[in-house]
C-alpha cells in the first residue's frame, strides 16, 4: 500500500515537509497556551455566576460564528506592526506575531477556543459538585479539592477539548490567510499549502500528498484521543 | 465532647431555628423528612451557613455570627457521611480510604488495611466505587470519614437504601466503631427503631424546631394503633436453673429468655400495644410471667369513632408504654385516667446494644 502510493504520487517533496512540521508546531503551540486559559474559562463558565458571564461566554463563541476571514483581519488590525498591540509588543520585545509563524498559531489558538472551551465547561458541569464536599469534610483546602476530584473527573472533557482544538488547528485556514498571509517555510501552513498548489498547474499531486497526510494526522489524533479518553474515563468510574 | 449548636437560617418559606447539646456518644437527630435534620449537619460542617446563632464543638467555636467566627470546611475535622455514601468514582477503595487520611501525613499502607479489616471489606481494595454494593460502598464512606480522625461523626440516614441485611450490617459496624473509637456521633434518623438501638440521647426536630430532647424512650410516646413501645432496661439477672433472665425496667421486673450479654448490660425493651393485657387486680393463676403495676395516663379512642379499640397510655415507674384494648374491656374494666391497674405483658423485643432485635414471648 505504502509502495504503491509512493510509487504513484512520490514521496513528500521538501516545502511539502516544510508545511507539515509547521503546522504540526503552530498546532502545538496553540493548544499549549489556550490550554491553562481554556481551563480556567471552561471551569469559570460552568461554576461561576459572576457579572458579564453572558458577555464572556459570547466573545468565547465568537470565532465560532465569524466568519473565518473576518477573525483574521481583526487579529491583523489588532496585532499588526502597527497594531494597538501588535505595535508595543514590537518595540519593547521585539516580538511580532503579523506574517510570522506566532501568528498563525495565535490565530488557529483563537479560532479552535470555542470549541476547546465547550467540551471542557460541559465535563465540569458534569462534575457532582456533591463529590468536592465531600472531600472538604474530609479537610482538602479548595484548590486541593478541585485538583484532586474536579479536576480527574473532568478529565475525559479535558481531553476531548483538547483533541478538538488541535484538529482546528491543524485545519485552520481563512484566519490564518488573512492575518499571516502564505509564505513558503514560514507560515505556510497544510491548508494553505493545498490551496496554493491548487492554484498553480501540475500542484494537484502535492496537494494530493498533502491531504493524505492531512487525513492521517487528523485520524490518528482522534484514534488517540478516544483511546485516552477511554481510558481516563474507565479511571474516572462509571459516570451518572 | 459535646456538641452545642444553636442556629437559625431562612431557607425560603422554611425557617430552621434549632438549640441543642449533645454529650459524647451517639446522639440521634430524630424526625420526619423535611423537618431540618439535614440541614442541621450541614451547617455543622459548614456546607451552609446559618443567619445567626452559633455552633461549639468542645472547647472549638466552628461558628459564631455575633462573633463573625466561620471557620472553613476543611478545618473544622467534621467527618461526614452522606446518604448517598459520595464515593470518589476515579479512586478505588484503598484510595478513597487514603484520601480521608489525606491531612495525616503519616498514613501508611497498614492503615488502610486495618482500616479495611474493621470494615469487612479487605478483599475490595481495588474495586472502584462503581463495583461495590450499596452496603459496601456505606462502609467505605464511613471508613474514608474515619481515616480523617474526625473530632465528631455526622451521619445523614446511612442505612436508607439499603436492605435488611445491608441495614443490620452497617449498623453492627457504626456500633463498633462508636465502641472502639469513642469518636461522637450525630447521627440523623427518621426510624425509631435505628435511633431506639443506636442512640444514648435524642433530639426531635419537627418544622425545624427542637421539638423534644432526652433518652430514646421518649420517641416511644402514643402515637398510632398498634404501636410499639419501648422501656429502657437493664440485665440484672441469669438464672441458670430455669433459663430466665432478669431485667430491671421502669416499674418493676421482667424475666425473658436466656438473654446472651453480661450482667449489667443495658438494653430496650420494645412491648407491643398488642402483647399488654390490662388487669384491674393483680391476676392470680395465670401463666403470665411479666406483670408490671401501672397507672393510667390517658385513653384515647380513634379517630372517627370507627375502630372496635381504644388506646391507652399508661405510666409504669416514670416510664410510659401503650396498650391497645377493645372498647368493650375498656367499659367492662370501667377504665379511666388516674386509676392504678396491672399490665400483663404477653412479649417482649429485645435489642441489645451489641446484638439483633428479637421478639421473644414468654
Amino acid at each position: 500500500m505504502a509502495q504503491w502510493l509512493t510509487t504513484q504520487i512520490g514521496w513528500l517533496a521538501e516545502p511539502e515537509w516544510q508545511a507539515v512540521l509547521l503546522s504540526l508546531r503552530v498546532a502545538f503551540w496553540a493548544v499549549l497556551f489556550s490550554l491553562p486559559l481554556g481551563v480556567l474559562t471552561a471551569f469559570a463558565l460552568a461554576r461561576w455566576r459572576f457579572p458579564g458571564h453572558g458577555l464572556v461566554n459570547a466573545l468565547v463563541h465568537l470565532p465560532l460564528v465569524l466568519p473565518p476571514v473576518v477573525t483574521g483581519y481583526l487579529l491583523l488590525l489588532a496585532f499588526g506592526t502597527q497594531g494597538p498591540i501588535g505595535r508595543p509588543l514590537d518595540e519593547l520585545f521585539g516580538f511580532r506575531f503579523a506574517f510570522e509563524w506566532t501568528g498563525a498559531a495565535l490565530a488557529c489558538a483563537i479560532m479552535g477556543f470555542p470549541l476547546m472551551v465547550r467540551a471542557m465547561r460541559l465535563a465540569f458541569e458534569m462534575v457532582d459538585p456533591r463529590l468536592e464536599e465531600a472531600a472538604a469534610t474530609l479537610g482538602s483546602r479548595p484548590f486541593v479539592v478541585w485538583l484532586t476530584v474536579t479536576l480527574p473527573l473532568a478529565l475525559p472533557g479535558i481531553i476531548a477539548g483538547l483533541v478538538l482544538a488541535f484538529a482546528k488547528a491543524m485545519g485552520e485556514f481563512g484566519a490564518t490567510i488573512t492575518f499571516v498571509s502564505n509564505i513558503p517555510g514560514r507560515t505556510q501552513t497544510i491548508p494553505s499549502a493545498i490551496y496554493a498548489f491548487l492554484q498553480v498547474p501540475g500542484g494537484e499531486q502535492s496537494a494530493l500528498r498533502l491531504i493524505l497526510v492531512s487525513v492521517a494526522i487528523s485520524v490518528s489524533a482522534v484514534l488517540a484521543a478516544e483511546i485516552l479518553e477511554r481510558r481516563a474515563r474507565r479511571a474516572g468510574g462509571l459516570r451518572r | 465532647m459535646s456538641l452545642d449548636v444553636a442556629i437559625e437560617r431562612q431557607q425560603g418559606a422554611f425557617t430552621l431555628e434549632c438549640a441543642f447539646t449533645a454529650p459524647a456518644g451517639i446522639t440521634a437527630l430524630f424526625g420526619v423528612s423535611g423537618a431540618g435534620k439535614t440541614t442541621v449537619l450541614k451547617a455543622i460542617a459548614g456546607l451552609v451557613t446559618p443567619d445567626s446563632g452559633h455552633i461549639r464543638l468542645g472547647e472549638r467555636t466552628l461558628f459564631d455570627a455575633g462573633a463573625k467566627i466561620n471557620a472553613p470546611i476543611h478545618t473544622r475535622r467534621i467527618g461526614y457521611v452522606f446518604q448517598d455514601a459520595r464515593l470518589f468514582p476515579h479512586l478505588t477503595v484503598a484510595g478513597n480510604l487514603r484520601y480521608g487520611a489525606r491531612k495525616s501525613a503519616d498514613v501508611s499502607a497498614g492503615d488502610v488495611e486495618t482500616m479495611a479489616e474493621f470494615l469487612g471489606l479487605h478483599d475490595k481494595l481495588r474495586r472502584k466505587p462503581s463495583g461495590l454494593s450499596g452496603g459496601e460502598a456505606q462502609r467505605v464512606a464511613i471508613g474514608r470519614a474515619l481515616m480523617s480522625k474526625p473530632s465528631l461523626l455526622l451521619m445523614d440516614e446511612p442505612l436508607s437504601g439499603l436492605d435488611e441485611n445491608r441495614r443490620t450490617e452497617v449498623l453492627g459496624l457504626i456500633e463498633r466503631l462508636q465502641e472502639q473509637t469513642g469518636v461522637p456521633i450525630l447521627y440523623v434518623s427518621h426510624a425509631k427503631d435505628e435511633v431506639v438501638r443506636l442512640a444514648e440521647t435524642v433530639v426531635v426536630l419537627a418544622n425545624g424546631r427542637v421539638q423534644q430532647e432526652g433518652r430514646p424512650d421518649l420517641l416511644l410516646e402514643p402515637s398510632s394503633a398498634g404501636a410499639t413501645s419501648h422501656l429502657p432496661a437493664r440485665l440484672v439477672a441469669k438464672n441458670a436453673s430455669d433459663g430466665l433472665s432478669e431485667l430491671s425496667v421502669p416499674g418493676g421486673r421482667l424475666l425473658v429468655p436466656q438473654v446472651d450479654a453480661p450482667l449489667g448490660a443495658q438494653m430496650s425493651v420494645g412491648i407491643a400495644s398488642r402483647d399488654v393485657i390490662i388487669a384491674r387486680e393483680r391476676p392470680s393463676g395465670l401463666s403470665a410471667l411479666n406483670i408490671l403495676p401501672a397507672v393510667v395516663a390517658a385513653i384515647e379512642e380513634d379517630a372517627g369513632d370507627a375502630g372496635p379499640s381504644v388506646r391507652l397510655v399508661l405510666m409504669v415507674g416514670d416510664a410510659q408504654i401503650e396498650a391497645t384494648i377493645t372498647r368493650r374491656s375498656r367499659q367492662l374494666l370501667e377504665l379511666a385516667p388516674g386509676q392504678s391497674v396491672y399490665a400483663i405483658i404477653k412479649a417482649v423485643a429485645l435489642g441489645q446494644t451489641s446484638g439483633a432485635v428479637a421478639t421473644v414471648e414468654i
